[in-house]
């Protein structure tokens, strides 16, 4: 399978099952379409009709380009076959290790954002922060049953996590002082609105913590339209020069500035830029995730320029970088040659077996977009997975799953999806949520473009 | 030369030396190979 497509002046042509890139002029974008159904003479033909004018289309060269197209194919580069289904059938027979954890620390917070997935950080349920006692047994459950896994993932999340600092700084230290027994490597994650931050948080994060996701929506009327505190009071401009201040200090390390957008800014470029604008260099601005029917909800008719935006951020993107002033965009940062192997690519997340969510009290969930849901409830921190029968179904949730995927050109970068996403739209985790495939491939288009036009300049 | 291939990881080759589990967490395009 192929996929081919156009953007900003390059012909991009992707070879789906061996993730080969191809830039091709217009007269070999032309005959890779037609390769598969005509005969050679047929496409030399063909070519020669619509190019016969060109002085630098000749037949000669017509077929010499398409043994390059035949090469391509004998090489496995192009029109591929897929060889890789037969993994996917042995992904029930997957241990059953964790090598990643939410830790929901705080379910409560500081601020009452209307659209945010966690119910103003409740998740539905009672306000509760987690005690160390109960973080300590989790990290102690992802140690003891990460089997080899060297690297080991926590994510500070909540609710609002500094609402509980304490008890992180306590788990860190916690985590730290058993890495070398246990022969592990924590990496830590805290996921803050930036209300509580101060000095003594920032110096803390920035020794301790791999990654901050720092919340900020953008211009400061589309942050304050919904990012409100408990008075109903707008918080960019209390939480902007703290999250400025933590960017500046963090140095090489990362940091992600972390924005959502809605239907009422589906321009998110201009917040996207003002963010870049005001000195953060590493940014994220994802869709919103509410139910069809909000205010906030995007919309089919909103399909078509949130496309135009992709393509507006990935040209300004190639043009800071040559003019000296480049930023990233989480969704834009891809390597092709040092990206993730084919068995991450068909098993996606890992959400539900080796990715996992802690509540304040120790109940275990499938990622963080299913607490609180008691239908996806697997156990506890004590106990382990105990719905040993759901893990199972995670396990199955990868690219082959989903028929929908069986045709996408773009299944090997997105693995089938978010299962909660694939959830909330479809009733299923094996689902899928075909807005958020809309937006994921014009993201991968757009980020491939971007990896050809380096190429390029190289 | 009407095509450039550009470089890329080769996915079949990931089939005999990929899996180790290593890598971070995606919570997979922008993830990198640990």
């Amino acid at each position: 399978m192929i996929h081919q497509y156009k953007l900003n002046g390059y012909n991009i042509v992707l070879d789906v099952n061996s993730g080969s890139v191809h830039v091709v002029d217009e007269v070999a974008y032309d005959m890779i379409a037609l390769y598969e159904t005509h005969t050679g003479d047929q496409i030399v033909a063909a070519m020669l009709e619509k190019y016969g004018d060109r002085e630098d289309v000749t037949e000669a060269d017509l077929r010499e380009c398409l043994d390059d197209i035949r090469s391509l194919k004998d090489a496995g580069k192009l029109f591929s076959q897929d060889m890789y289904a037969g993994l996917a059938f042995d992904f029930k027979k997957r241990t059953n290790e964790v090598k990643a954890l939410c830790l929901h620390v705080a379910h409560t917070c500081n601020l009452n954002c209307s659209y945010c997935f966690a119910s103003q950080g409740k998740y539905h349920g009672e306000r509760a922060l987690m005690s160390f006692e109960v973080g300590k047994r989790a990290l102690d459950f992802l140690v003891e049953n990460s089997g080899k896994r060297t690297n080991l993932e926590v994510d500070f999340f909540g609710g609002e996590p500094l609402m509980n600092w304490q008890v992180v700084k306590d788990l860190v230290a916690y985590a730290r002082s058993i890495e070398a027994e246990k022969h592990k490597k924590f990496r830590f994650t805290l996921t803050t609105n930036g209300v509580l931050v101060d000095d003594e948080v920032i110096d803390f994060a920035n020794r301790e913590m791999n990654n901050v996701v720092m919340s900020i929506d953008g211009r400061p009327e589309v942050h304050d339209r919904f990012r409100v505190d408990l008075a109903g009071r707008g918080s960019y401009e209390m939480i902007v020069p703290k999250f400025l201040e933590f960017a500046k200090k963090r140095g090489e390390r990362d940091y992600y500035v972390r924005g959502t957008y809605t239907h009422y800014n589906t321009d998110f470029t201009e917040d996207i830029f003002h963010l870049a604008d005001l000195g953060f260099t590493k940014l994220s601005m994802e869709p919103v995730v509410c139910a069809p029917g909000d205010p906030c909800a995007l919309t089919e008719e909103d399909l078509p320029v949130l496309f135009e935006q992709y393509e507006i951020l990935a040209k300004e993107m190639l043009k800071r970088e040559k003019e000296g002033r480049p930023f990233t965009f989480y969704h834009y940062m891809i390597d092709l040659t040092h990206g993730p192997c084919i068995y991450k690519r068909i098993s996606g997340c890992g959400s539900g077996t080796e990715y996992l969510a802690v509540t304040p009290w120790g109940d275990l969930y499938p990622c963080h977009q299913f607490v609180g849901d008691e239908r996806y409830l697997m156990g506890n921190i004590w106990d382990g997975v105990t719905n040993t029968a759901l893990r199972d179904d995670f396990k199955l949730c990868n690219v082959y799953a989903r028929r929908e995927c069986d045709d996408c050109w773009a299944r090997l970068y997105c693995s089938g999806g978010c299962a909660a996403n694939a959830y909330h739209a479809s009733g299923s985790i094996r689902g899928v949520y075909p807005y958020g495939c809309e937006l994921f491939k014009k993201r991968m288009e757009c980020a491939i473009m971007m990896q050809a036009a380096r190429a390029e300049e190289e | 030369k009407r095509i450039k291939t550009v470089e890329t990881r080769d996915l079949k080759a990931s089939v005999k030396t990929g899996g180790c589990g290593e890598c971070q967490t995606s919570c997979v395009a922008n993830q990198l190979c640990e």
